[in-house]
């Protein structure tokens, strides 16, 4: 379990809701991390505050992840997890993007680690980040033009003829 | 910056472009760098990656839980049990398990034992890839002993699967002790022997101080955990930091480098070997006084049950039927939990959405993120550096790929 510092994560609601108003959609703990769903608009000054404010130094980001939703809505998402050493404290931070206009800011400009991070979320989401230095395919090949981690993408070959899904209870 | 030195920009320079790998002897994996040379000193380079992506994020979606854990054998397949019991972990988190002391000691021992084969591994191929073959026969000789430990405890070597979700899959045996026991009494020895034909060898200090260095400060911002981090001089390590699996029990060091460079990368490997063993030895002295024979949490609804039970016990048998069904479902909601790999923080984020799969499985592989420092620590030095750094990132291309 990781240390959760209550007071700590509630400064910390605090001074994004003083500072970003509507751009803090919603706050929760969920298990063992304080995670704050914003605005994708508001994404980087956000990261970027959280990066400079001398009290909290969230200066380590741990992950970068895409997700794909189908219910309620149809969105995508991007999780970003924080991690303050000065604080031994991690928090996700949360946003979505709609399906038909998948564009966000990079985070390459305030942290490295984001680079490849990125580029593996665009390479299974299709998710554009605006302003990232090479953004293009990471793992998969260049001339792929699905993104395979959505939802609706099959996980087994669909072009595959030796194999019948009814002796398979499909 | 050295690299100004090397190639003056008033100079018209032609560069050479040089591929190398993916399949090359020199890179230990299946990793691909377009470098641009100038002479034998690297201008820049190119990674290309994703050769052997095998899909595990996609996979995992569609397996039970108790299923994944032979995903996560492939990614580090140097420290395999690390991945299972992070796995383990990351599900026993999610189900609200507790998990009695005695089997968390015992897989520390396993886990640590992971680690001293990861970090021998690691240690004796920069030895190789410096020139100095022998020292890796010998080493090799003593991760043969720990797989023999890992084959006794759960049947396989490299590829484990060791574990279950709440618990061992079985206990050790006696067989497994006295191999735990001989590796800890002469293990020592050979480690030693190794550091003497290293760490004050002229010709490896040469090659690898000041070589492939980064500051701690550009570590961090790079994402980079474990030995690499702990190289740079942040002392950062997830035992510590957030203790799982009963970590703060243990009296460890955590060693930490100045320069970040090849050679402080080496030497911060080979204490934590030193450490491992440590702990090994105080778990084994905690394990004396508990009572023996406790290899699981009661748990009957997620653990699987022994085979024996299932053959003879109506309940075991429904259980082991609904486990393998995948008919227990998981509570709604996520959780994120992370170990200390062989080479680095190894995270999963798993988020369920009752299933009796994960509805997003994301791992934090420690290589993926810090290999893409990889241009900027070579920039400007010889191409035998740049393999010498490689060796010494201990980048695993299966956990690199996913």
């Amino acid at each position: 379990m990781f240390k959760t510092d209550g007071q700590l994560t509630a400064s910390i609601e605090q001074k994004l809701k003083d500072r970003f108003g509507d751009g803090l959609i919603s706050s929760e703990l969920l298990v063992d991390m304080p995670t704050f769903t914003v605005h994708q608009e508001f994404i980087i000054s956000i990261l970027k505050y959280l990066y400079d404010d001398d009290l909290l130094q969230f200066r380590f980001l741990t992950t970068l992840c895409g997700m794909h939703f189908i219910e309620p809505s149809e969105k995508l998402g991007v999780v970003y997890h924080l991690h303050s050493l000065k604080h031994n404290l991690r928090i996700r931070l949360k946003t979505y993007l709609p399906m038909d206009n998948p564009e966000i800011q990079s985070a390459t400009s305030v942290f490295a680690a984001a680079n490849w991070m990125e580029r593996e979320t665009y390479d299974f989401f299709g998710i554009i980040f605006r302003d990232h230095p090479n953004l293009k395919r990471i793992l998969n090949e260049d001339d792929m033009t699905v993104f395979p981690m959505r939802k609706d993408f099959p996980l087994e070959d669909q072009t595959r003829e030796d194999k019948n899904d009814s002796m398979f209870g499909r | 910056m050295p690299e100004q030195k090397y190639f003056p920009e008033e100079e018209h320079k032609e560069f050479i472009t040089l591929n190398l790998g993916p399949s090359h002897p020199a890179t230990h994996g299946v990793f691909q760098n377009v470098l641009t040379m100038d002479g034998e000193f690297v201008v820049d380079t190119e990674q290309t990656i994703g050769y052997i992506h095998r899909a595990f994020e996609k996979l995992a979606e569609r397996r039970p839980f108790y299923q994944i854990t032979t995903l996560t054998d492939r990614m580090n397949y140097c420290s395999s049990p690390i991945n299972n019991m992070g796995w383990h972990m990351t599900v026993e988190k999610l189900l609200g398990i507790e998990i009695p002391k005695e089997v968390e000691y015992k897989r520390i021992i396993i886990m640590e034992l992971a680690r001293i084969a990861d970090h021998n591994i690691c240690n004796s191929v920069i030895g190789v890839d410096s020139g100095a073959l022998t020292g890796f026969v010998y080493m090799f000789q003593e991760r043969e002993k720990i797989y023999e430990i890992f084959e006794e405890i759960c049947g396989s070597r490299l590829t484990t699967n060791i574990g279950r979700v709440g618990g061992l899959e079985r206990d050790f045996n006696e067989k497994a002790w006295t191999k735990i026991r001989t590796f800890l009494s002469e293990f020592p020895k050979v480690l030693k022997e190794f550091e003497k034909l290293l760490v004050r060898n002229r010709i490896f200090m040469d090659r690898t101080i000041g070589v492939g260095a980064i500051s701690a400060e550009r570590a961090l911002n790079y994402g980079f955990t474990g030995p690499n981090l702990r190289a740079a001089g942040v002392d950062y390590d997830v035992r510590v930091m957030n203790p799982y699996s009963s970590y703060e029990d243990f009296d460890f060091d955590i060693p930490v480098g100045t320069h970040g460079d090849t050679y402080d990368r080496y030497m911060v490997r080979d204490q934590e070997m030193w450490q491992s063993l440590s702990i090994i030895q105080q778990a084994l002295d905690k394990l004396q006084k508990m009572s023996p024979g406790v290899f699981h949490a009661d748990a009957p609804s997620v653990y699987l049950p022994l085979k024996e039970e299932v053959y003879n016990n109506m309940e075991a048998l429904i259980y082991h039927f609904k486990i393998v069904m995948g008919e227990v479902d998981a509570p709604v909601g996520e959780v994120y939990h992370c170990v200390e790999g062989g080479n680095g923080e190894l995270g999963f984020y798993l988020v369920s959405d009752g299933g009796r799969t994960p509805y997003r499985l994301h791992f934090r592989r420690p290589c993926f993120v810090f290999y893409q420092a990889y241009p900027e620590m070579i920039r400007g030095r010889m191409l035998s550096d740049a393999i010498l750094t490689m060796s010494s990132m201990n980048v695993i291309a299966g956990e690199l790929d996913a």
